[in-house]
């Protein structure tokens, strides 16, 4: 059975890769969690869908590189695993992370540092494996840093360049690593702005392609794919231009 | 933010809530003000209007199934698309199901919903072991035909209006093939349609598309069509893209021109008096879902969903007398569907009584609303009603003089904390409190 472990699984992206990962076949399933207790809802809705998978929730503290490292050691246990997906974030209010630096200070660690972290340690027990993949979700926002969104964004960025730094490391071996960057997507997680009616990308399709770029092997995915032209332009709008956009 | 039916007529702007879990929901209701709860927004009218409105969309997992009952018991956001995305490869099909797939649970309970199937299985609530609903208070309750009876009587085919519903169990039916063997008939007129459905009257599903333009010896010209679930074939779920409809169509695209010469060719094209062939459930049941927003083809302004039922008794006649006063006054339905009902089940205000229903399309015209009100008179004078899920202009006399089962509910409504909490524009228009 293929191993797969999902850090941040119950946040809205990761659910719905996992039901499609169960539904392609029966899967050894590990799900990263803060809280264990919040994660069985999942478990029993992806053990409908695959009555033959093997499902389970373990919990860390998503800051604490020394419990980070020691729950990876514990999850690998010497047994190959074929998939990581590292999706785990928080979105707060950007001007609500200016007038409170702690919030600001989380919202980095958590969306940046965190993610990381994951990473390093997954890839320091499976580079030798002669397979497998590591994805991290990543976000457009971290392409070009805005006023309305820098801090996530920033964050986002620092995840962008880690693991391009991996890629390069990685480079010449059988580990892959993929930098998934979704555009607005329609996830708990934007509960606020679609309440005021802004459209964003339902969260199966861009599991989809999510799934569908990691079994590719793919280094970068944008989802939906309109998101690397749009962003493209963005990344090259000279100051003059950008810093007249309200976004 | 800006919400409508399905008919995209009318529309408000309506604060939305979006609670992810059974606990947020309840929560959600102490805070103040009237509310709807809302699935995926496929009732045509209003049914799903208000200025606040509680989505259930988040709520959707799976819960537990049992692979011995074919009882799935789930969240009430789940869609009968996502039911049948996971079972019908297991082998379990939907039990009852609309005519559309994006329709939640807690809407296929709210409407209790009826299929191609009715005059054999009943209404989805039928196949509804049970079910947890929040209340006006906050409190959840679970509610079946044995425990709080009046409650789930009630909350079967009541539109959102006894509070929202959080999960239910569902007994799914186990199928050995995903494919339908289909049989179309030709029926000149509207005496040969109904006659066929009591033809076939022992076939699990049977429906029939109706040219509703179609005069004098035509009057009621149908292509009725049959259905069986193969035995073999294998279990298949489509992965076929649907075509999307990207934006509003112009207004004179759908004309009694353009509708009678689609008509024309829709009949014209079954070249036998009768025909058989072996098709997807998707196919069979779901023609409409493969264009997503097909709403937009008429246009901004929307349109009207009008069906309605009479009672076997005077079903020809009524039939007959109503197709006449749509033909006469040339406002041409796009799309009417025709399907005979079994018997009435014990619902409060459920729509489906014995006898014959036809559901029609109308855009939205400055004349429309006099036609329909005179087809109203005419529904009520052959004993008759209109679907909720449908309605968007029905008057409050219609409503009472018609569902008179309405008195109760609005009693079972006052019992469990549901009146001055749960409202829609529909319920406002009906009368209800």
């Amino acid at each position: 059975m293929k191993r797969i472990v999902i850090v941040g699984a119950t946040s809205g992206i990761a659910k719905e890769c996992a039901r499609i990962w169960v539904k392609e076949s029966a899967v050894d399933l590990t799900l990263v969690v803060r809280d264990v207790a919040r994660a069985q809802p999942l478990i029993a809705d992806l053990q409908v869908r695959s009555p033959h998978s093997k499902i389970e929730a373990i919990s860390v503290d998503f800051n604490d590189a020394t419990a980070i490292h020691n729950l990876v050691e514990v999850v690998y246990h010497s047994r190959t695993i074929d998939n990581v997906l590292i999706a785990h974030g928080n979105l707060p209010d950007q001007s609500d992370c200016e007038q409170d630096l702690n919030l600001c200070k989380d919202t980095l660690e958590i969306n940046g540092v965190s993610p990381c972290l994951f990473a390093e340690a997954f890839a320091s027990v499976m580079q030798n494996q002669g397979k497998g993949n590591i994805a991290i979700i990543g976000s457009v926002a971290g392409d070009r840093g805005r006023k309305s969104n820098y801090i996530y964004g920033a964050a986002k960025g620092l995840v962008a360049r880690y693991a391009q730094g991996m890629q390069h490391r990685f480079a010449n071996t059988r580990l892959k690593i993929t930098l998934i960057k979704p555009g607005p997507t329609a996830t708990p997680m934007t509960e606020k702005m679609r309440a005021k009616g802004m459209k964003m990308a339902p969260a199966d399709q861009v599991a989809k392609e999510i799934v569908d770029g990691i079994a590719k092997g793919k280094s970068v995915i944008y989802t939906p794919k309109k998101w690397q032209i749009i962003m493209l332009i963005i990344q090259h709008l000279p100051s003059f231009v950008f810093n007249k956009l309200n976004i | 933010m800006e919400i409508s039916g399905w008919g995209r007529y009318p529309k408000i702007d309506a604060k939305v809530i979006l609670p992810a879990t059974a606990v947020a929901c309840a929560s959600a209701l102490k805070d103040p003000g009237l509310l709807i709860p809302r699935g995926l927004g496929r009732s045509y009218g209003d049914s799903s209007l208000a200025t606040q409105v509680l989505e259930t969309t988040e709520m959707q997992y799976l819960q537990a199934f049992d692979s011995e009952t074919g009882v799935l018991a789930c969240d009430a956001g789940v869609s009968l698309y996502e039911i049948l995305n996971v079972f019908v490869s297991q082998g379990w099909f939907l039990p009852v199901t609309s005519g559309t797939r994006f329709v939640t649970i807690g809407g296929a309970i709210a409407s209790d919903i009826h299929g191609k199937n009715h005059h054999v299985d009943g209404t989805f609530c039928e196949h509804v072991l049970s079910f947890d609903i929040a209340l006006g208070n906050g409190e959840i309750v679970t509610a079946s035909p044995t425990q709080n009876p009046d409650l789930f009587h009630s909350t079967c085919g009541g539109m959102g209006l006894t509070g929202v519903i959080i999960a239910a169990r569902v007994r799914l039916k186990p199928i050995t093939s995903s494919e339908i063997l289909e049989t179309t008939i030709k029926a000149p007129n509207l005496d040969a349609v109904l006659d066929g459905f009591e033809k076939y009257i022992g076939s699990t599903y049977s429906v029939a598309w109706i040219d509703c333009l179609a005069k004098g010896a035509d009057l009621g010209r149908s292509l009725l069509m049959i259905g069986e679930h193969a035995t073999d074939g294998g279990l298949k779920v489509a992965s076929k893209k649907p075509i999307t409809i990207p934006m509003d169509a112009p207004t004179q695209l759908l004309n009694p021109l353009s509708i009678k010469a689609f008509n024309t060719l829709y009949y014209g094209k079954v070249l036998q008096a009768e025909q058989s062939r072996r098709t997807s459930f998707e196919t069979y049941f779901y023609p409409l879902d493969q264009m997503l927003h097909w709403n937009r083809l008429y246009g901004k302004p929307g349109f009207l969903q009008y069906q309605f039922v009479i009672p076997t008794a005077t079903g020809r006649e009524g039939m007959r007398r109503i197709l006449e006063e749509i033909t006469e006054s040339g406002q041409g339905s796009f799309l009417a569907v025709l399907k005979a009902f079994g018997k009435q089940n014990e619902n409060y205000l459920s729509f489906p009584v014995e006898g014959y229903t036809l559901a029609l399309d109308f855009k939205v015209t400055p004349n429309i609303f006099k036609l329909l009100d005179r087809l109203d008179e005419l529904v009520l004078q052959y004993g008759g009603r209109l679907y909720l899920a449908k309605d968007a202009r029905m008057s409050e006399q219609t409503f009472k003089a018609s569902y008179p089962r309405w008195q109760e509910f609005e009693e079972v409504r006052r019992k469990y904390h549901a009146i001055g909490k749960f409202a829609s524009l529909q319920s406002i228009r009906l009368g209800l409190a």
